[in-house]
């Protein structure tokens, strides 16, 4: 089974196509058939395609056209420079767009706390749709005290003097 | 480590020690990782590689989590070792086959090895023999966290590590188990496991992973999908999916040996005899018969011979290894016979 994603007039399409249908598929003339039906009558979305493909990343100097040719960015500021269509493909590939994952060590202590709840929520969400209650309890007595931690630390600490 | 004596050895993930390790003959987890402050690999040049090399291989000198390992600089590395390499699960192809300065750390057990300068600057890989995932992530888990420590990685707060394919961003996390299936291979039921994985986006690959062809009845499952997901998340379903693979193998052997015993002892027997005799031998046939050998002495059908013994020759009939034993280069009809020669001698001292 082969995973195919195309861009094509800024529209991201998945196929999941077996090894022969590929074969198929990625074949030069039957690729020129399928281009030359979707291109008809959409010479708008062409010339939008062409002038996002000469956008070009000012840190690496890769353009869109030469991504979406290699299947590679040049560096990571190309998720910054190329975002929107990046979100489009994204999307498609992962089928969500925010990180819910480990974070460095490094990043502040407002973002870590920040990721850690997204994740708790995620897995809430996950063990609830599994019926997997006790770990839910957990999650969620988990999510509370974070949340508990995170609105002390946003309270300034009460002075001898209030008292 | 020194790459001659790699022939006379296997990775501690052949032993055949872990859990399920007839059926599950090993666990890997990869991270992708990359320095903020460079280009990825395909887009750096030769400066910057070096830069990016030098920089992460005083990473591994430092042994992260506590694991020593040897550093290898594969751009220095002849066709043969680097192939030999690839065999043995250390490297991929593609690191393999790219140009520029690229290198790779291994620990001693092959167990752990990081590659530097590959699709991104940084691919840790932990393996376990048998079913160990836990094992597996929490070690890969202490070595991301131990090179971090000195080093600032891509990431962005929305999509967290920052990978040169936007199909690895998110955790760069691709969690997989390599399983010998040959009872469903032979009762075709394999396809319905195939259709249930794609269902819950779990991806089926060959031995050597991306693109490689299934030998010898092996197959390696890892998900897809990288983003929106927790590394603990994508473990879990993978852990989960594999109890059910393996109670199905092992329910179709056990059909197998009840209803047509005599012929699946005939079939293992003659593949064990074919391979202690065969004068030439392609590679595709010896996968084939060592699957049918490696059944049969789990089901107890071939005594005398032991599993790590039978993992090892699936590795050491690639032709780099053969090579690398003949100490010369052999077209395919010279490692054909050098393959033969070689697993007559190594089962016949078994017995």
């Amino acid at each position: 089974m082969l995973h195919i994603t195309e861009l094509r007039h800024g529209e991201v399409q998945a196929l999941h196509l077996c090894e022969s249908c590929a074969q198929d598929y990625l074949n030069p003339s039957q690729a020129a058939k399928s281009a030359s039906t979707a291109d008809s009558g959409a010479a708008g979305d062409a010339s939008e395609l062409e002038e996002l493909d000469q956008k070009v990343c000012p840190n690496c100097g890769i353009s869109f056209k030469e991504f979406r040719a290699q299947g590679r960015l040049g560096c990571p500021h190309d998720y910054v420079v190329f975002a929107d269509e990046l979100m489009k493909l994204l999307e498609n590939i992962h089928g969500e767009t925010t990180h819910v994952g480990k974070v460095p060590k490094r990043s502040p202590q407002a973002s870590q706390l920040q990721f850690q709840l997204i994740k708790l929520r995620n897995e809430l969400r996950s063990s609830v749709e599994e019926e997997r209650y006790e770990d839910a309890a957990r999650i969620r007595d988990s999510i509370r005290e974070l949340e508990e931690s995170r609105s002390r630390s946003d309270t300034p600490a009460a002075t001898s003097e209030s008292e | 480590m020194d790459l001659e004596s790699l022939t006379r050895t296997s990775g501690e993930w052949l032993k055949a020690t872990g859990p399920d390790s007839d059926i599950v003959m090993s666990s890997r987890i990869r991270l992708a990782r990359n320095l903020a402050q460079f280009s990825f690999p395909s887009r750096a040049d030769e400066v910057a590689r070096r830069e990016i090399e030098e920089l992460l291989r005083s990473q591994i000198a430092k042994k992260p989590a506590g694991r020593e390992l040897t550093y290898i600089s594969v751009s220095a590395l002849s066709q043969i070792d680097r192939q030999m390499l690839v065999e043995r699960q250390l490297i991929s192809r593609e690191h393999s086959e790219n140009q520029g300065q690229r290198g790779v750390g291994i620990s001693d057990e092959e167990n752990v090895s990081i590659m530097v300068n590959e699709e991104d600057h940084l691919r840790i890989q932990v393996l376990r023999s048998g079913f160990a995932l836990e094992d597996c992530w929490k070690e890969i888990d202490a070595i991301d966290d131990a090179i971090e420590a000195d080093r600032t990685y891509a990431f962005s707060d929305r999509l967290g590590y920052l990978t040169s394919c936007p199909t690895n961003c998110g955790t760069g996390i691709r969690v997989s188990v390599l399983l010998h299936l040959p009872a469903l291979v032979h009762t075709k039921e394999i396809q319905k496991v195939f259709q249930a994985l794609q269902k819950i986006n779990l991806a089926v690959r060959g031995l050597y992973g991306e693109g490689s062809q299934a030998m010898g009845d092996f197959y390696q499952i890892s998900n897809q999908v990288t983003l929106g997901k927790s590394e603990e998340y994508l473990i879990r379903t993978i852990q989960d999916v594999v109890p059910n693979i393996v109670a199905y193998e092992r329910r179709t052997r056990q059909a197998l040996v009840s209803e047509s015993r005599r012929e699946l002892h005939d079939q293992v027997s003659r593949a064990f005899g074919i391979l202690k005799t065969a004068r030439t031998i392609s590679s595709e046939e010896t996968m084939d018969l060592l699957s049918s050998v490696r059944l049969g002495i789990n089901l107890g059908l071939i005594e005398g011979l032991e599993i790590p013994t039978i993992n090892e020759l699936f590795i050491h009939t690639q032709p780099a290894h053969l090579q690398k034993i003949r100490h010369e280069k052999l077209e395919t009809v010279d490692r054909n016979v050098a393959r033969a020669d070689y697993i007559r001698q190594r089962l016949n001292e078994q017995n």
